[in-house]
This record gives C-alpha cells, sequence and structure tokens, in this order.
C-alpha cells in the first residue's frame, strides 16, 4: 500500500527498474541515465521524509507494513517466552508479553499488539486492548519485579478498546491501576512508542524512567480525527487537529514529555526492520546499563519527579 | 393587518450577546418537579420530590463539606497557559478568558483545606461549568499540590471528580497529568492517608482512568454517569444500543467498582463517620 506522499517516489522507482530492464534486454548502455536518476530519487526521498507533515507521520505510524511489537521482540531478542493472561477473566490478544533475552540479559517485554491481516487484525482487536490487557500487563511488571528483571514496553494502539464489557469490567480502574503502580515498581521501566500512542490505552503501560518514541510514531491525549470530530465537529478536520495538538515525537520531545527519539530508517520503519530493530536493542541496552547504576529507591524518586514536573501554568 | 409590526428587518443576535437564562426563584427538575432554590440549597441541592441530585460545583460542595462554611483555599490564582498555541474555532487564551468570565472561576478545579466536624482534611473538587470539567495542567497541578498538602499536614485527601475527561487544547500536556496525579496519589497511599474518591455526574475520559478510580474509598453521587468512554462512543464502536442504566453509579456498583452510593444529604456525616473510624 502506498501513502499519498509515497507515490512520486514509487513512481521514479518503477521508472528505474524499467530502464534497468529495458538496458538489459536490449544491451544498450544507459549508466549516465541510471545514476542521475538513482540520485534524483534519492533526494526526492530525503526531501519527502524530512519535511513530512504531522498528519503525513500519523499516516507512517499506522503504515499497513509497519512493525509491529512482536516482529520487534523476534528481532531483537535471543530467547522469548510468551506469557499469558490475566488470572482472572481471559487473555487479551491486543496485549502481549513475556521473558526475553537481549544481549544475555533478561527482560520483561510488553506491549499492544496489532494484527496484519483481517482475521489477526480481529484476533488482536487493532492493538485496544480491554481491561484484562492492563491487568495482564500489571501482573507481568510485578513478576519483572519479583525476579529483579528490569521491563521494556512498546506502545502502540489506537486507544483501549470502548465496548460494553470494557466498561463492565472497569477499564477505567484498569489503567488507573497501572498508572498508580508503576510508579512503585522496583525495576529499570523503558517505555518506547513504537506506532500509535492515543490517550489512556498508551499511557496505561506508559510509566518509565525513560520514555522514547520513534521518528514516525505520534503520541498525545486523543486521535487527531477523534479531536476533529469533538472540536471542528467534523472528520475533516484531522490535519489541523494533528498540527494544532502537535503529537509528533519532535514535538513530544521538545516539550520535555517523553526523553528522546530514535530515529526510523529513511521511509519509516518498515523499510529496514533488521536496521530498526537495532537501533532499538542498542537504545535498550544502553539506557538499562544507566538506570541500573543508580539505586532502585533513587530511580523511583526520579521517576516520580520526572512526571511530576509535567504541565505549564500560569501562578 | 398584523396585531404588531416588526419594526426591523431580520432582528438578530450574536450568540455572545446572547443572555443566559439568569438563575430564577426557581428549578425545574428533570422530571418535571418545581422547587423554589432555596429549599433545594437547605436540602444539599437534592431535589425532595424525585431525590434529584442537581449538578453543583466547587462552591457549593465546599458549603456542603467544611464546618461553617470556613475553609482556606490553595493555589487559588492558579491559571491555564497556552504552551502549544492552540487554535480551533477560536485560539484557547480567548476560550479560557470567555470561561472565566461566564464561571466567575479560574479552571476547573479548586483545592481548599479546613475542617469537616471537626476533621481536617484537603478536598479538591472539580467544576464542570469550566470547559466540560477538562483536565489540562491547571487541574493537574491543582490536585497534585492538594495531594501533596495532604501528605506534608497527614491529613486525610478527598477528591470531588466531575469532568468529561481530557483537555484536549493541551494535548500531550493534558495526558500526563493522568500520570502526575497518580503518581502524587502512591506517595500518598505511601504514606497511609486515606484518599475518598467522590465520583459526581458526569465522570468520564481521563478522569476516571486516573485519580477517580483510586480511592481507598470510591463513592457515587446517584444516578451519576461514570465511565472510560463516552456512551455514544461506546455504540458507534458495538453497533447496538446500551442497556437501560449502562455507566450509572448503580450499575459501577453492581460491578464493584464503587464502594457504595451515597446521597448527597448524608455526605458529610457519612465520610466523616468512614474517617473517624479509620483513626
Amino acid at each position: 500500500m502506498l501513502l499519498d506522499f509515497e507515490k512520486p517516489i514509487y513512481e521514479l522507482e518503477h521508472k528505474l527498474s524499467d530502464m534497468k530492464q529495458l538496458a538489459s534486454n536490449s544491451g544498450v548502455d544507459v549508466s549516465n541515465a541510471v545514476k542521475s536518476l538513482e540520485e534524483k530519487i534519492d533526494k526526492l526521498k530525503k526531501d519527502t521524509f524530512s519535511n513530512l507533515t504531522r498528519w503525513q507521520r500519523v499516516q507512517l505510524s499506522r503504515h499497513p507494513e509497519r512493525p509491529y511489537t512482536l516482529d520487534y521482540i523476534y528481532e531483537i531478542t535471543e530467547d522469548f517466552v510468551e506469557l499469558h493472561g490475566d488470572r482472572n477473566i481471559s487473555d487479551d490478544k491486543a496485549m502481549v508479553g513475556g521473558f526475553g533475552t537481549i544481549d544475555g540479559q533478561t527482560f520483561m517485554i510488553v506491549g499492544q499488539q496489532k494484527g496484519r491481516n483481517t482475521k489477526q487484525r480481529q484476533l488482536r482487536n487493532f492493538g485496544m486492548a480491554n481491561p484484562e490487557g492492563y491487568r495482564k500487563a500489571l501482573r507481568l511488571f510485578r513478576l519483572a519485579e519479583k525476579f529483579n528483571k528490569p521491563i521494556v514496553t512498546f506502545i502502540d494502539t489506537p486507544g483501549a478498546f470502548p465496548g460494553l464489557e470494557a466498561e463492565e469490567r472497569g477499564q477505567a480502574e484498569a489503567i488507573a491501576k497501572n498508572l498508580k503502580e508503576m510508579f512503585m515498581i522496583k525495576v529499570p521501566i523503558i517505555c518506547i512508542v513504537i506506532g500509535e500512542g492515543a490517550s489512556g490505552g498508551a499511557i496505561g503501560i506508559g510509566i518509565g524512567d525513560r520514555v522514547f518514541m520513534l521518528e514516525n510514531t505520534w503520541y498525545s491525549v486523543i486521535s487527531p480525527e477523534n479531536c476533529s470530530a469533538i472540536l471542528w465537529r467534523s472528520w475533516d478536520y484531522k490535519e489541523q487537529a494533528a498540527e494544532a495538538m502537535k503529537v509528533t515525537a519532535k514535538d513530544m520531545k521538545a516539550f520535555g514529555l517523553v526523553d528522546d527519539i530514535i530515529n526510523e530508517p529513511l521511509g519509516g520503519a518498515h523499510k529496514d526492520l533488521k536496521w530498526m530493530s537495532n537501533q532499538m536493542k542498542k537504545v535498550i541496552v544502553k539506557t538499562t546499563k544507566d538506570l541500573q547504576k543508580l539505586p532502585i529507591e533513587e530511580l523511583i524518586n526520579q521517576r516520580i519527579e520526572k512526571f511530576c514536573n509535567m504541565g505549564v501554568v500560569k501562578e | 393587518m398584523a396585531w404588531f409590526l416588526r419594526k426591523d428587518k431580520g432582528i438578530q443576535t450574536p450568540t455572545e450577546a446572547k443572555k443566559d437564562v439568569p438563575d430564577g426563584l426557581w428549578y425545574k427538575t428533570p422530571s418535571g418537579k418545581i422547587i423554589h432554590v432555596r429549599e433545594l440549597k437547605n436540602n444539599c441541592y437534592v431535589c425532595p420530590d424525585d431525590e434529584f441530585h442537581v449538578r453543583i460545583g466547587s462552591k457549593e460542595y465546599f458549603e456542603i463539606l467544611f464546618d461553617n462554611n470556613k475553609f482556606t483555599e490553595l493555589d487559588a490564582n492558579m491559571e491555564s497557559a497556552d504552551p502549544l498555541k492552540f487554535k480551533d474555532s477560536k485560539p484557547y487564551p480567548k476560550r479560557i478568558k470567555d470561561s472565566q468570565g461566564k464561571t466567575n472561576l479560574k479552571d476547573a478545579v479548586r483545592t481548599a483545606h479546613g475542617k469537616m466536624n471537626n476533621i481536617p482534611i484537603t478536598v479538591s473538587c472539580m467544576d464542570f461549568n469550566f470547559i466540560g470539567g477538562s483536565m489540562g495542567s491547571v487541574v493537574g497541578e491543582k490536585i497534585a499540590r492538594g495531594i501533596q498538602h495532604s501528605i506534608d499536614n497527614k491529613i486525610p485527601f478527598i477528591m470531588i471528580s466531575k469532568s468529561g475527561g481530557a483537555r484536549m487544547m493541551e494535548a500531550g500536556y493534558s495526558l500526563m497529568q493522568m500520570a502526575k496525579t497518580s503518581a502524587k496519589l502512591a506517595l500518598l497511599s505511601e504514606s497511609k492517608i486515606p484518599y475518598i474518591s467522590i465520583l459526581t455526574d458526569p465522570t468520564t475520559g481521563g478522569v476516571t482512568a486516573s485519580y477517580a478510580m483510586l480511592g481507598d474509598f470510591n463513592i457515587a453521587e446517584p444516578g451519576a454517569l461514570i465511565g472510560f468512554a463516552g456512551p455514544r462512543v461506546i455504540r458507534e464502536t458495538i453497533g447496538k444500543d446500551l442497556p437501560k442504566g449502562f455507566q450509572s453509579s448503580e450499575f459501577l456498583l453492581d460491578h464493584g467498582f464503587i464502594d457504595f452510593i451515597i446521597d448527597r444529604r448524608q455526605l458529610k456525616s457519612k465520610l466523616s463517620t468512614l474517617l473517624n473510624m479509620l483513626n
């Protein structure tokens, strides 16, 4: 699938392959033309992807080929044992987690999971967890604490599921409890927004000593579409809403609401999963090492302090 | 010939110039009962005929809870900034100014400390009239400081929630207020100081999904709408009508998320009884 702004690049790439095909069939030397076209494509790509609007980044964060939590887990870890269930109601397929080893060190890794085809999307509920998902996450965080293993969360959700049963089983309570409990978990926590970071559903696994965002992701209190529907009373102002809410990684870092940005390959994370995973792995390993230097009480104090300083008021 | 002649053609009053109906002598409840406002006030703003709990704000709750309406307000002058330079149909600072003019409030929450039946307490109470009681940096910060006041003085913290949820005009900042208030509540909890959360009509969104649901005691007023997602969103998601009473206080009590429902007229005495038991 192609996003609007990817089309010109795709057309040039298509032309390039045609040209190469033609040259190999006819034996005519077109190396100069090929070279100049390649340069043109390269420039166009750089121009396009360094000047994306906020809405275009939102689109990239939802690209159907974008890697999801389990893709990264399988790339980053040497071993991974998935753990299931909240021990109360069920196993939420929209929230996955388990112990995994990264460079020989055991981590608890938890994240929302989206599906890639229709059947998987249904199974994963489009990455929208029910209360069981948040309670499963908390169970796994406590397990990590018990065995003194650092935690990594991958955030990628269009929101916590707004369903009838979700309300009956206390969606709000499940998220609220996670927020409170995550502040007191006695192991380092690293959170990474890998796609969509929508509201309470995202922050429900988003309290960490370090919070990162991949370059082409968004994180805010509501999706641009829903913001448009409420404030502009129409679905058509999503671009403006994305601009007004300043939802990108760059914005959130500038506001001090996340700690840092992890760069993506040109064109987005899906263009080179191996490269992307390697970047993330490096960040996780280094950050964990830094965090483990601090006594745990100090780490928790800093965790609380950091979030308590967020907000701008006039007095 | 018509009885009345319109001298000016097409008289139209711009929305801003339209006056709200002045607070009169009478209040009409949703079920059509009519009651004198002074009687209503003497009855804790509960309609005596049908027990309907009229939506009230911080001024009225402080009056109900604090002995002789005596209290000290904290951070009374804190106001919203505009860190995002947000603009939809009007710029955010203008929206704030308009709301301040209309409500005589600085923002959507007020915090105060004082005594309730002689028990020292800190209370943060939301005002729904102010941009739908939405939670921005001011709401988060004032609640956080209110909790800190309780920690510093070792006195119980009472939160009265009444909110549509997050304030979109503060986007990311608004979201982080959920984290900030929860962090402070975690500290309050460690200090073993009681936290009573009172959920009133309506309490939804990010407010429910943070401090409103984190009470040692979660208490609701009767008939309040309490939920995470709004009813319209849920209806659209599942494509079905919602059962009667869905997301009401009674529904939450049934499903185990509320300790009890309280009639506003018993609020003060019941909270006092509870807190005295913990002493």
